[in-house]
């Protein structure tokens, strides 16, 4: 079973999150009001490192397991997207303080609630799917 | 021993994530965690409902068990990781959310007026809870990504794209948390 690895990834992931406190509510409504650098330190550290990463698979000096070159996917482009999509993400972000991977690590915590949340970030998938075509992007 | 279970700083929460990601692409896949949202639905069948589901989610396997490992995970920190479950938050926070009616905050680390059982139990709870799960759905697929897929690795691209949608999460962040939070609790 090769999706293993995924697994044992996913199981750091959770953990790392946990730790650093980023699953907390709290830690993102003090993100949100300005009052603790961790939040930015989190996000901020792991994108200049990011970026270092990313420039070595592009130049190549970094390959796959397979010895190929890494490819990047673009993102879709689009200013209301981007913007509006941000906005309303970012409403929901600040008001339970959990993303989607928070979400599924919350639920390992034992969280009952979270279900819910979860749920309702299903129904959001399914609601954009319906009205996308209405939707300027 | 208190390294594990001590809060683990940002310059150590910050790399560790960044190493995750580098294994996932190492790996020939991505880091992007809200397109399982649409796996989870297609899963369930939501291809009866709309085109869009009909997708072979198979392909995603990977990613679905990358969640199921958070979970994994994140049982494993809960139980064996962190003794205290207090949040160290700072004092003007605690103040700040002790006016807005969150009473001990930082003492559990989440706060029972949203995740508590009686506020599940409640209509205003219970609509906090899928409210803020459905924003945070129908935008991250608007948008095309969460903190993981924009954040992340789109900053790490050097995306403008991903530019422009955290600059749409702080912006509706900052607005639910300065405006709609104090009117709401």
């Amino acid at each position: 079973m090769k999706n293993i690895r995924f697994i044992i990834l996913g199981i750091l992931f959770g953990i790392i999150l946990s730790k650093a406190e980023v699953i907390s509510w709290y830690r993102i409504y003090e993100m949100f009001k300005f009052q603790s650098f961790h939040m930015y330190g989190i996000i901020g550290s792991a994108v200049v490192l990011g970026i270092i990463l990313f420039s070595l698979f592009k130049k190549g000096t970094i390959k796959n397991y397979l010895g190929e070159k890494i490819e990047l996917e673009a993102k879709k482009k689009g200013i209301y997207r981007t913007i509006i999509g941000g906005i309303i993400f970012g409403l929901g972000w600040g008001l339970i303080g959990a993303c989607p991977g928070p979400m599924f690590i919350l639920l390992g915590r034992g969280v009952l609630s979270i279900l819910i949340v979860i749920f309702g970030g299903l129904l959001g998938v399914l609601f954009y799917h319906a009205i996308k075509n209405k939707l300027p992007h | 021993m208190d390294v594990i279970s001590q809060p683990w700083p940002w310059y150590v929460g910050g790399p560790l994530i960044t190493l995750v990601m580098f294994f996932l692409y190492y790996f020939g896949k991505k880091f992007g965690i809200s397109s399982n949202l649409e796996s989870i639905c297609a899963m369930g069948g939501a291809g009866k409902i709309h085109e869009h589901f009909n997708f072979d989610w198979k392909k995603s396997s990977w990613n679905l068990m990358f969640v199921l490992g958070t979970i994994i995970g994140g049982f494993i920190a809960f139980k064996f990781m962190t003794p205290d479950q207090a949040i160290v938050l700072n004092p003007q926070t605690v103040s700040d959310l002790s006016e807005i009616g969150f009473e001990n905050a930082g003492v559990q680390y989440l706060p029972e007026e949203i995740f508590g059982l009686d506020a599940l139990l409640s209509i205003k709870g219970g609509a906090t809870l899928i409210i803020g799960g459905l924003l945070v759905g129908f935008g991250a697929r608007y948008a095309g990504g969460c903190t993981s897929g924009h954040a992340i690795t789109g900053l790490s691209n050097l995306e403008l794209p991903s530019l422009l949608a955290v600059i749409g999460f702080f912006i509706g962040g900052l607005i639910m948390t300065w405006l709609i939070l104090p009117l709401l609790f």
